[in-house]
């Protein structure tokens, strides 16, 4: 079984268009959306939820005020500024880390320790094949975590199903969910553009995959944006000896066929679809052993 | 006044309208790169740096002798940093949240606190505006911790107190952007007119409607796409501030790292209208209602 994952650093790059994309070109692969907090490739691949489960993770401290002493230890003791007021004190959901502290050390046990329920995970189906994805609820957190389960649940169905390919979208950044989305899989792929933040972010997205010894391979999107900027990126991809996989002009048809719940190789020409087939052939070459099959451009 | 730009979706134009907004504002200001993950304001504002300094989370540090094995840590560890594997005592420094738990707790007193490096804080100037970024250590996968480091070195007087404060935040919805935007007066929401842009600024609204705070939109690339961000506007009350039409020069000013205020013409009144628009939603009631996701 082979999991790649699609990431940029930056976002807004076009992870998501290509992912889908390439779910189109591929076939008999698990697809996943491994960014659970701002996740967009269910509005182009429309998929049906089967399954919906409750993601329980990490606790939430709340002081009953009634056996509250006000005797502001829990204020002292936490690090997060999170137990605000004195009478009674309050603890703000938002800055509360979950760690305990004002639990164990509080002297009328006056502090409840909840279980978070911090979003939703589904096991869907969609046009292109079964999807794993989840929406992590606005302002919470433990991405990280609802990220390893997708993973968990996605290498799990691969195996029920005899599927041997996880395709799966990243998160921006290169922090907590990324690097839970990143560990341990077989090839991740860099979609970046040919500005100056595309490029910085890029460099440290695969400083990441070095520092956890992941294969890379570079796609560069609205190529046109910049000619220097795409020259130099190709350059750098050499010198540091990462497979360039190519280039996508600027294309406003990523943003009519996104409008139509499409994804650009069913919405566009032959043109841009060969081209984007090309791509996702490199990436499958790159992904080998295993090779896995694909119904091509006759579909 | 702190004026927080933020956006569910990566990629709408946060970085491009803090530093335009920078550029054009009346007085100088604070500019802060709170994107520790991807951090690029700098690379648009060209800061001169004078101070780089470190910035570090405090993790458990274990006298062997001291410990009786009593598992009193390992026990309240919410983040499985601690483990006691028979008569060995292991600590896993990158699981730390920094909480001080296990060293509070500890009947023995066996628990230090030692340290674990996020980052780095670099401060400096960029013509009038003084300039904070800071940038998380490839590999350390927390930025939150950093990002209140940052926040603490703000309010540490450096000479910051009587300036605005203009925050470029993370994309996302989740902790890290709720950290970035908990402080600030007034949020500036920066989308594009997508479906993907939609639904993570209805995500972005309803993550930040509970802090109360005055929120209002930029559009950018406002051409593209479909009328549906401005019908969700008006719908759930949302002020739209601005409109950023999609053009090549924009486009390609960026792509050089140039600040789109002060290298395209029609820009710079664009932004001092901008300005004028937060300054006005400044000290108003939270307009936007909290929204129920579709």
């Amino acid at each position: 079984m082979r999991e790649i994952l699609i990431l940029s650093g930056k976002g807004g790059t076009g992870k998501t268009s290509l992912t889908a994309a390439f779910a189109h070109l591929a076939s008999g692969l698990i697809i996943c959306d491994l960014d659970v907090d701002a996740p967009d490739l269910h509005l182009i691949l429309q998929p049906e939820k089967l399954e919906t489960e409750h993601f329980l993770s990490g606790h939430e401290a709340i002081i009953r005020p009634d056996d509250c002493e006000r005797c502001g230890q829990c204020a002292d003791a936490c690090r997060y500024d999170a137990i605000q007021g004195e009478d009674p004190p309050v603890i703000n959901p938002l800055k509360c880390e979950g760690c305990k502290l004002c639990v164990e050390i509080c002297p009328a046990k006056a502090i409840d320790f909840e279980l978070n329920h911090c979003g939703d995970w589904y096991r869907s189906t969609s046009r292109f094949g079964p999807m794993v994805h989840a929406q992590l609820f606005p302002a919470e957190e433990n991405s990280g975590r609802l990220v390893a389960l997708l993973r968990q649940q996605a290498r799990a169905m691969a195996e029920a199903k005899g599927l041997d390919l996880i395709l799966s979208d990243g998160p921006p950044g290169i922090g907590c969910p990324v690097i839970s989305a990143l560990s341990g899989t077989d090839l991740a792929i860099i979609v970046t553009e040919p500005t100056v933040s595309g490029r910085h972010d890029l460099e440290r997205v695969l400083e990441l995959c070095k520092h956890f010894k992941i294969p890379a391979g570079v796609i560069i999107n609205k190529c046109d944006l910049n000619q220097e900027q795409a020259e130099g990126i190709e350059a750098y991809c050499e010198k540091h000896q990462l497979s360039f996989i190519g280039k996508l002009p600027h294309l406003t048809a990523f943003t009519e066929a996104m409008i139509r719940g499409l994804t650009i190789t069913e919405f566009s020409s032959n043109g841009v679809r060969e081209s984007i087939k090309t791509i996702w052939d490199n990436i499958l070459k790159l992904a080998a052993p295993k090779p896995v099959l694909d119904r091509a451009a006759d579909d | 006044m702190i004026v927080a730009v933020a956006s569910g979706k990566g990629g709408t134009g946060k970085t491009t309208v803090s530093a335009s907004l920078a550029s054009v504002w009346p007085s100088p200001v604070v500019a802060v790169d709170l994107d520790v993950e991807e951090p690029n304001l700098h690379l648009f504002m060209n800061p001169d740096i004078s101070a780089q300094d470190p910035s570090y989370i405090e993790i458990p540090e274990i006298d062997d002798e001291k410990c009786t094995r009593c598992r009193a840590c390992t026990d309240i560890c919410q983040f499985k940093a601690i483990g006691i594997f028979g008569e060995v005592v292991m600590t896993f420094p990158e699981m730390c949240h920094g909480c001080g738990a296990c060293w509070t707790i500890c009947p023995e007193k066996a628990i230090t606190p030692g340290k674990r490096e996020l980052g780095q804080i670099l401060s400096g100037r960029s013509g009038p505006s003084a300039f904070v970024m800071g940038r998380l250590r490839v590999g350390e996968a927390m930025s939150p911790p950093l990002m209140r480091d940052v926040k603490r070195h703000l309010n540490s007087g450096n000479g910051y107190a009587d300036r605005d404060i203009i925050i470029d935040a993370p994309p996302g919805v989740s902790c890290p952007a709720i950290n970035a935007v908990m402080d600030a007066d007034v949020i500036v929401l920066v989308t594009e007119p997508t479906p993907f842009g939609l639904y993570d600024l209805a995500l972005a609204q309803q993550a930040f409607a509970p802090l109360g705070k005055p929120m209002g939109v930029v559009i950018n690339r406002a051409d593209i796409g479909t009328r549906d961000v401005y019908d969700h506007c008006q719908k759930t009350g949302l002020t739209i501030l601005a409109e950023i039409p999609y053009q090549r020069d924009i486009a390609e000013a960026y792509a050089k790292g140039q600040i789109i205020a002060a290298a395209v013409p029609s820009m710079r009144a664009l932004f001092e209208t901008l300005v004028g628009q937060i300054k006005t939603l400044h000290g108003q009631p939270s307009m936007a209602r909290e929204v129920k996701h579709a």
